[in-house]
């Protein structure tokens, strides 16, 4: 075989398994569309289901997810934030550092169901919080830790240390250094791993599982301590545990249609703010 | 001759950096309204030194001092002393320009904004005054409010010299200024060390000899962590006393 038949059969490879990648996303993402747009509709968004769920809409899900979603956010993002904080500016390098981001690496690696079942244990039973909103969102907020401690520290290190000198060299004390001239510069690329973070928990099913998640509710929550809907609940209750599962196919794929949407948009947003903290950032 | 007044003194620094001894024990006074030079070769411990000045070497891991620098008499390593107080009145200009990604006024404020112990117009005042004396202020008068990340690498330095001043050091640090901007925007700041000297007092690493020559009243050779000559940059560089530094300033090596 020649050199240039190699290079040229690399190539082909590489360039076919990337294309393979995005004919399973785009074939994956048809599917859902083409089957799902036809329920769509603003009664499907806003009502609730009705008729053993065969009729209606999915608002309470979507209300559900979304306020786990807060809670995830006022949980996990203050939490993450200072960890990073603390590792990234405080913490000496040595034993117990690396001890530390070791943990956090192999958190990551937990499976969903391990942290749903951690979430009973601790926030259900011990901390006495029922199954809830505020459990499901906790235990959510654990799951996405990882993720957003990994992401604030990324941001910190892309602000340069001439920034944090500078502050020093004018008789700034390294808090004052590092909340006034490295925390702003480094926020938008935070947000940013915090929301592909929180798009990932958005669709998680096995965390909210036990932890307050309902397979069907008649009314809307009213407080954080009562149980809830969650879309990726509701779909997988649609398509495996639904008694007339045909029937209501079309129901879950307009789900799962929300769903996807919900999480790319979470994803597109996380890309414009990432655009435009680096147009900022070239002045 | 009035007797000189020294502003600074290294008495026997040493600086170890991990298991490396980088600094061997310098002594070396800087005298108040005076430019020092600091020359060498690269890793010669200049920057080091320079950096023990005003204790930036403090946040380096694994960093240790031992030996004193003394600052009107009162070593700054003394335990009871606090840093922030010692950068206030030790300035510092480094080798990159590092303007904040702020507008040019915001960036001359970040230091009077510190402590809150300033009033708006006081603040205006004083980043006015400090444009002026970094003989900045024609420039961008009509920009302040611009980002300062848009003005060129000579003015930026210029920024950053004007943001050492706005809290009033007693002495500033350049290291290497002009190592990263052209020989005009060199010459403009050259000639602003001069003016700065009436006020302040001025250290400067540079590892351009003629730079030295030009601006500086002392000069100081150093060479693998240690102080070979210190003398008058006249003397230093037309008459050296050691064999070294003549090799160095004629260029044989470097």
């Amino acid at each position: 075989m020649s050199k240039k038949f190699t290079e040229r059969l690399g190539f082909a490879l590489l360039s076919f398994s990337a294309v393979l990648v995005l004919l399973f996303l785009g074939v994956i993402l048809f599917d859902i569309f083409s089957k799902g747009i036809s329920v769509i509709s603003w009664k499907f968004l806003s009502q609730p289901p009705r008729q053993g769920m065969t009729e209606g809409g999915i608002f309470p899900a979507i209300l559900g997810t979304f306020l786990v979603s807060i809670i995830t956010v006022v949980f996990a993002v203050p939490l993450g934030m200072f960890a990073a904080i603390y590792l990234h500016e405080y913490a000496r390098p040595g034993r117990t550092t690396r001890m530390i981001r070791l943990a956090i690496r192999n958190l990551s690696g937990v499976p969903s169901i391990v942290y749903g079942l951690f979430g009973v244990v601790l926030f259900v039973q011990m901390m006495h919080l029922g199954t809830s909103i505020l459990s499901a969102g906790l235990t959510l907020g654990l799951l996405t830790l990882p993720w957003t401690i990994t992401a604030c520290e990324e941001a910190l290190k892309t602000v340069p240390k001439a920034y944090r000198e500078g502050a020093l060299a004018l008789g700034a004390t390294k808090w004052h250094a590092i909340r006034t001239n490295v925390l702003p510069y480094a926020i938008p690329g935070m947000l940013t791993g915090v929301i592909l973070g929180l798009a990932r928990a958005a669709g998680e099913t096995a965390p909210i599982l036990f932890t307050g998640a309902a397979f069907f509710l008649p009314h809307l929550p009213k407080s954080i301590f009562d149980q809830f809907m969650a879309l990726p609940y509701h779909l997988y209750i649609l398509s495996t545990q639904h008694h007339a599962i045909d029937k209501v196919r079309p129901i879950a794929y307009g789900t799962a249609l929300v769903l996807v949407g919900l999480i790319l948009i979470l994803s597109f947003t996380a890309i414009w703010v990432r655009y435009r903290y680096r147009q900022r950032m070239k002045g | 001759m009035e007797k000189p007044v020294f502003k600074m003194s290294a008495r026997n620094l040493k600086f170890h950096y991990g298991s490396v001894l980088a600094l061997k024990g310098i002594s070396l006074d800087i005298r108040k309204n005076m430019v020092t030079a600091l020359i060498g070769p690269s890793g010669c411990g200049k920057t080091t030194f320079l950096r023990c000045l005003n204790r930036m070497n403090d946040i380096v891991e694994g960093a240790r001092v031992e030996g004193e620098i003394l600052l009107d008499g009162l070593n700054i390593y003394a335990p009871e002393v606090d840093v922030v107080q010692v950068r206030k009145r030790v300035g510092m200009v480094f080798q990159k320009s590092n303007p904040f990604p702020k507008t040019i006024f915001e960036n001359v404020a970040y230091g009077l904004k510190i402590d809150g112990e300033y009033s708006r117009s006081e603040i205006a005042d004083r980043v006015e005054k400090s444009l002026k004396d970094s003989a900045l202020w024609d420039e961008v008068s009509d920009r302040l409010h611009d980002s300062a990340m848009q003005i060129s690498g000579g003015q930026q330095q210029r920024l950053c010299i004007a943001r050492a001043l706005s809290i009033k050091p007693e002495v500033i640090l350049f290291d290497e200024p002009c190592s990263a901007i052209d020989p005009i925007a060199t010459a403009k700041i050259e000639d602003l060390i001069q003016t700065l000297k009436k006020s302040y007092t001025v250290v400067i690493v540079t590892h351009n000899m003629q730079q030295a020559a030009r601006v500086s009243d002392f000069t100081a050779f150093m060479m693998l962590g240690e102080l070979i000559e210190f003398d008058a940059t006249e003397k230093v560089f037309t008459n050296p006393a050691s064999k070294l530094t003549e090799d160095y300033i004629t260029g044989r090596f470097g």
